[in-house]
């Protein structure tokens, strides 16, 4: 920079604005190597997303979504059959869990957050409850397997069990960091005018609260949908429609994924990337959903 | 409320009958809500309880040395579980290894670098990473990558073939499917986790610290290694740990792509097995004392995993305190 105009002749031109050269070449590597990493991270996410995209959109026909399901080892390659049972029982397995997680999850949060305060227990359940998101999803899997499967037999609602197990602690969580920031004068308003602690966490804190807690609802349901491992060992595979969530063997999209991947039979790879393609639209459908959520939410509050 | 404004003048009989009718509502919604979050520690107890109790016959017959074998032989009922040990650890320390600067990168990118604006999407695309389900990442793993990275992994091991240290590492034999694919998808699954804590974390760095070191003349670079590392350190070696937890744990992905052959071998490139894989691949077909030692297994991974993730949200929640305390 020609900063050196201004300055007395005969001294050597020192620019105190700019850092010297070495050092702003230092920072200009700095700063591009953490473009670089941002760039690490989407290469394989447009790879794995071309290719689940070009090659599931081969796969998928109407007969695909809708039909019959065929044995996999009978199936000719042209005709992959359909993947209606699974994709009912994903929406049956995965909606029976939401159902049990989010409002158990809500009301651990509001233990947390309104009853608990800054006692020991609730401080403790909230530590557990974040180490719990760190248990493996095939540990849930054995869990629901010893403790339900072995006396109840193989079932969707014992998947259901499994993918709640999962989401508990992710629902605590997020409903959790909503809670916490809802104002306490709204609290304070509330119990001016008369109205109880469960009355004022049902009408006015929950409500205000509303928008973060779908959403990250959403999202944890988004997460236990792709969720294969817990359902392994408890809703293991059929190949028909099975709409009864409490009996019988169930199927999901992640199983049927896992099997085709590992299936040596003529047609089982383009029959997992039409169930991938399938199961990553439902996850992302829900992921748009709770974000839509979440961006309304926040011009609300504005 | 109507009721309320009513007390003052009721006699004092029915404000008591209300209040207690109240208090027991009240107390109703207070007992759900505590019965709801001790079901946290009740699972957790459970979850070690059943668990234990279905794989203690693998504990007793095999005792420690031959828990800790690298003998796995199931139609000869040894169960040894060293090999898939060794595999979960080599794995989730490459994934690591791959996935930790990667991760700090993009924290410092969006919390020191780019204008909030820009941030935002790039938030979205890296937690899109977390949203694609854990076997289409298998599933890609596979078909895709394993048969790319053969041929990559064939002209490493000849180029390093007779090199001392190398060559026991990237060297022949070589596969698809192996400890190093399994580490590069586990690292592409955990980056999104260990970005977004990192994060948190570093933007709990005081803007007076920051603009403190611009004051003294610093660029971003010198500001970043001197007001902003120190401080995060240690919240940033928490979500490390956090990262390594999930690698550890993660199932299908590595089932798929880690080549399922129980070795100890010091060659990244060759097929190996992990805990969680050889459960997910073997279960199916196990009973009596197999299933015992799979789900014995389990266990051990469950401890591991547990062990990893107190420590981590020890260090995770003390070093967040610390900055509130700062």
């Amino acid at each position: 920079m020609s900063v050196a105009t201004g300055q007395p002749t005969g001294q050597p031109a020192v620019d105190l604005r700019e850092p010297a050269g070495w050092r702003r070449t230092k920072n200009r590597i700095a700063t591009i190597l953490m473009w670089i990493a941002f760039v690490c991270t989407l290469i394989p996410l447009g790879f794995v997303m071309f290719t689940v995209i070009q090659k599931g959109a081969n796969a998928i026909t109407w007969q695909f979504l809708t039909g019959n399901p065929i044995p996999v080892n009978v199936a000719p390659p042209g005709a992959p059959g359909g993947f209606a049972a699974a994709i009912v029982g994903t929406l049956i397995i995965t909606g029976f869990a939401a159902v049990i997680a989010i409002p158990l999850g809500i009301l651990g949060a509001i233990y947390i957050n309104e009853y608990g305060g800054k006692g020991w227990l609730a401080k403790f359940i909230a530590f557990m409850s974040d180490v719990m998101t760190g248990v493996p999803s095939i540990i849930m899997g054995l869990f629901i397997f010893t403790i339900w499967v072995l006396h109840f037999g193989y079932s969707g609602l014992a998947g259901a069990f499994a993918l709640g197990c999962l989401m508990l602690p992710v629902v605590i969580r997020s409903t959790y960091e909503m809670l916490r920031l809802v104002p306490d004068s709204l609290r304070e308003g509330s119990y001016a005018l008369g109205a109880s602690k469960s009355r004022v966490t049902l009408t006015v804190v929950l409500p205000a609260a509303l928008g973060g807690i779908v959403s990250g609802a959403l999202l944890a349901v988004a997460r236990a949908a792709g969720e294969t491992a817990p359902l392994l060992f408890t809703v293991l595979t059929v190949e028909s429609i099975n709409s009864n969530l409490f009996q019988g063997a169930n199927t999901a999209l992640p199983l049927q994924i896992f099997s085709n991947a590992t299936s040596p039979y003529v047609g089982a790879e383009q029959r997992a990337w039409g169930a991938a393609l399938t199961l990553i639209a439902i996850t992302f459908i829900l992921m748009i959903a709770a974000r839509l959520i979440t961006s309304r939410f926040a011009t609300d509050t504005r | 409320m109507t009721v309320t404004q009513a007390d003052p003048a009721a006699p004092a009989g029915s404000a008591d009958s209300l209040t207690q009718h109240r208090a027991l509502g009240d107390r109703t919604f207070q007992i759900l809500a505590l019965a709801a979050g001790l079901l946290v520690l009740v699972i957790l107890v459970l979850i070690a309880v059943s668990t234990t109790q279905q794989s203690t016959s693998w504990f007793t017959t095999q005792g420690w040395s031959g828990i800790f074998s690298t003998d796995w032989d199931p139609t000869n009922n040894k169960f040894g579980a060293l090999a898939f040990i060794y595999g979960t650890a080599i794995t989730s320390v490459i994934a690591i290894i791959i996935a930790v600067p990667v991760s700090i990168g993009v924290a410092l990118l969006l919390t020191q670098v780019v204008p909030a604006r820009t941030a935002r999407p790039i938030v979205w695309i890296v937690d899109l990473l977390a949203v694609v389900p854990s076997v289409v990442w298998g599933l890609w793993g596979i078909l895709v990558l394993a048969p790319w990275l053969q041929g990559i992994y064939t002209s490493i091991a000849s180029g390093v073939n007779g090199i001392p240290v190398l060559d026991n590492l990237f060297g022949q034999p070589v596969s698809g499917s192996s400890f190093f694919t399994a580490g590069l998808i586990l690292a592409v699954m955990i980056t999104p986790i260990v970005t977004s804590l990192s994060r948190e974390v570093i933007a709990t760095v005081p803007t007076i610290d920051k603009e403190g070191a611009y004051a003294l003349g610093a660029t971003r670079w010198e500001m970043i290694r001197g007001a902003v590392w120190p401080h995060s350190q240690g919240g940033v070696v928490g979500a490390v740990l956090l990262g390594l937890g999930r690698a550890m744990g993660e199932t299908i992905a590595a089932a798929l792509v880690i080549g399922s052959s129980p070795q100890i071998t010091s060659h990244l490139f060759a097929t190996g097995y992990s805990m969680p894989a050889v459960i997910a691949n073997q279960f199916g077909e196990a009973s009596g004392e197999f299933r015992a030692a799979l789900i014995g297994i389990g266990v051990l991974l469950f401890v591991i995993t547990i062990i990893v993730n107190l420590g981590a949200r020890g260090i995770v929640e003390r070093s967040a305190r610390r900055a509130r305390g700062a």
